[in-house]
């Protein structure tokens, strides 16, 4: 008797330890929302590993900076920021694959965009179709912003292509008095971005190219593309390619031997490019649009500050690098706290038109005075560009150091 | 100028991708099978020579030393894990296991070496010859890979044990009962093709970086390279290499990069269709 009690006893309190269990799991299931609620999800698409992982953290250091600095605040309509970050590879289909889940599954604000054009350009139509704002902190293909949706949801803190290719032709007029320059471009749509905005900016100041040549990204020798453009007379060089192949171009230069200018887009700023293209590595003139060295302002020195308390690899300014990763996400995402604070909501629509009503901001590379609108989607414009150099693994303005 | 200079790039190239492909030449000649994983072993010569010479700063020749036994160990693993196995019952499934440990080796490098690709400037300098500045290394490449063709070709020919290891593919069981220990000389026939890769891969990575997935592209343009010299002549795929690597230049340097690709392959299929055993290649007997 006394055994079949014990038995029905304990038949109870296994039933009374499952409806616990049962309530526990629904417990946690009831609240997951709640949580979600509390936070404003941003999501970040870009290249974590592979040539270009340096680029990717730098993205990333840039925005949790900034999302420490307004969750400290108390965040945006009551709520704090959370980042969400996925690896592309650099491959446009894991891209689409890692932003549909941000969209669809995480249901993010905000979608932030890394290194690379062509995976920009493949995320792009999702994010004009799913009515969810795109952010670009870094790819600077002219048709990412330039899409040709109405309403477009893609916005842009960085570099712009055909600005860039004005600015390139500009420099390497003034600083190596180019007559002739020779167009050694990465064989992938960020290279046909810049060969139309070369050859358009080329056209309009009246200037014949001596040629233009394409690399593929793993090529190991590019010496007979240089070649051609050596024999066609080329007396400076315009290179468009991301770190690795760009050190593959200043390796290949040097088995020439062949000493010539070269002014390049920023993709030098995305890696080791010191250690992978050797001593030359300091001759190659690129575009960026920030640099931590020189008098900062106090949001420079704020960042600074907050950058070296964070990250212990930061011990100064050298290195931040690419500053122009973090400087221009650290930028981007005061903008799009802005814009969700003007929207007073985190529906996409709204904050697409709250991107539109930012009067002003006193930001890191500049003080922005209406940085969008309808026409306009990219913030920073020609007069926000800077041109550095490698000085071992620092990036500096050219002529700051030897 | 413009040919000359496209000659010395595309012997470099080409020597590389001939390297390559005598370890697919090795095997096959042993075993009738190939190693599909050539290109990760290369990628894992340069990995190795990197993480010995400059992250445990050994000096170079032991690091080098060092890598090519390792990838010899990981030659033999792959005919013992991938090849061995499916090859015993007939199965041709060897093919798809040796892609497969290839995808292992890259992504278990991925994760334990990094992400980043690395630089690795083992050498440096150069000189000039008729106005050219031709590296060291562009001149050690061509050197290594006639060398060991040439050593290769001898040892098979002119060696007992060499003679031994083709006798392996001839007739395995006759082999075997004439005192040849057909699993060891197959082991070690991978053994060596890995060792052949490894040395390519550190000669690329001056010229290159080191990371990852570096092996891809080459193994699948050396085994282009293996099919189109003949794969059962070592003198043949070293010469193929040559040829390839001289003809990616000199489209490249007369007609433009968009063209490279195109035309490069394109030969390659116009050349096996009239030579469908390969440039250099001999039809196989097999009697019935």
């Amino acid at each position: 008797m006394a055994r079949v009690l014990l038995s029905f006893g304990y038949a109870f309190w296994e039933i009374f330890m499952f409806k616990k269990i049962i309530f526990l799991i629904v417990g946690i299931f009831a609240a997951l929302p709640v949580f979600a609620q509390e936070t404003i999800k941003i999501g970040l698409v870009t290249a974590l590993s592979g040539q270009s992982a340096r680029a990717g953290e730098a993205i990333t250091r840039g925005l949790q900076i900034a999302i420490d600095e307004l969750n400290a605040s108390g965040g945006v309509l009551g709520k704090k920021f959370e980042l969400l970050r996925r690896d592309d590879e650099a491959t446009p289909a894991k891209g689409v694959i890692a932003a549909r889940e941000l969209v669809f599954k995480e249901k993010v604000t905000v979608l932030f965009g890394g290194l690379d054009t062509p995976v920009s350009m493949a995320i792009v139509p999702i994010m004009n179709e799913a009515k969810v704002p795109y952010m670009g902190p870094w790819a600077a293909g002219t048709a990412i912003t330039k899409n040709g949706a109405n309403p477009n949801y893609v916005f842009r803190v960085s570099a712009v292509d055909e600005i860039v290719d004005k600015a390139i032709l500009q420099y390497a007029q003034k600083t190596f008095n180019a007559k002739k320059p020779g167009l050694i471009l990465v064989n992938n749509p960020w290279g046909e971005s810049n060969e139309a905005g070369l050859k358009a900016a080329m056209a309009a100041k009246g200037v014949t190219p001596a040629g233009i040549e394409k690399f593929e990204g793993n090529d190991i020798d590019v010496v007979p593309q240089l070649t051609r453009l050596k024999a066609a007379g080329a007396d400076s060089l315009f290179l468009v390619g991301n770190v690795g192949p760009s050190s593959q171009v200043v390796k290949s230069l040097d088995r020439m031997g062949w000493k010539v200018p070269v002014v390049s887009h920023w993709g030098p700023a995305g890696g080791r490019f010191t250690e992978l293209a050797g001593p030359s590595a300091k001759d190659v003139h690129f575009v960026q649009t920030y640099s931590f060295f020189g008098n900062q302002r106090p949001v420079g020195q704020k960042v600074l500050k907050a950058l070296m308390a964070k990250y212990p690899d930061i011990k100064s300014a050298g290195d931040v690098t690419p500053a122009v990763g973090v400087a221009n996400s650290y930028d981007a995402m005061m903008l799009v706290a802005l814009a969700i604070k003007n929207a007073g909501s985190t529906d996409g629509d709204k904050v697409r038109e709250g991107f539109y009503k930012i009067a002003s901001y006193d930001g890191l590379i500049k003080s922005y005075k209406q940085p969008f609108s309808a026409t306009n989607h990219d913030a920073l414009g020609e007069n926000d560009y800077v041109w550095t150099q490698f000085i071992d693994n620092e990036i500096l303005p050219v002529g700051i150091k030897k | 100028m413009l040919v000359t200079s496209a000659l010395i790039t595309g012997l470099g190239l080409g020597s590389m991708y001939g390297l390559l492909a005598l370890g697919f030449h090795v095997t096959y000649a042993v075993s009738a099978t190939v190693n599909f994983a050539q290109g990760s072993a290369m990628m894992l010569g340069a990995v190795f020579a990197y993480t010995f010479a400059i992250r445990l700063g050994l000096p170079f020749s032991v690091a080098a030393f060092i890598s090519l036994s390792l990838c010899a160990a990981y030659g033999a693993l792959v005919e013992i894990l991938a090849v061995r196995p499916f090859a015993r019952r007939g199965s041709n499934a060897w093919l798809m296991a040796t892609v497969a440990l290839g995808i292992v080796a890259d992504n278990t490098v991925l994760f334990t070496f990094g992400k980043e690709p690395r630089g690795f400037q083992w050498t440096q300098g150069g000189f000039d010859v008729a106005g050219i500045h031709v590296s060291y290394l562009q001149a050690m490449i061509p050197v290594t890979g006639l060398f060991l063709a040439g050593v290769l070709n001898f040892y098979t020919k002119n060696t007992r044990t060499g003679k031994a290891m083709l006798a392996v593919v001839q007739n395995p069981e006759a082999a075997r009962l004439m005192g040849i220990n057909v699993p060891v000389a197959i082991c070690a026939a991978y053994a060596l093709s890995a060792v052949l890769a490894g040395v390519a891969g550190m000669l690329i990575a001056p010229l290159f970086n080191v990371n990852a997935d570096m092996g891809t592209v080459f193994g699948l343009k050396a085994f282009a390279v293996a099919i189109l010299g003949g794969i059962s002549s070592a003198w043949g795929v070293m010469l193929a290499g040559l040829l390839f690597g001289v003809t990616e230049g000199m489209i490249t340097a007369l007609l433009g990069s968009t063209y490279t690709q195109i035309l490069t392959f394109a030969l390659v299929i116009v050349a096996l269709a009239l030579k469908p055993d390969g440039l250099f290649g001999t039809a196989g007997v097999k009697k019935v």
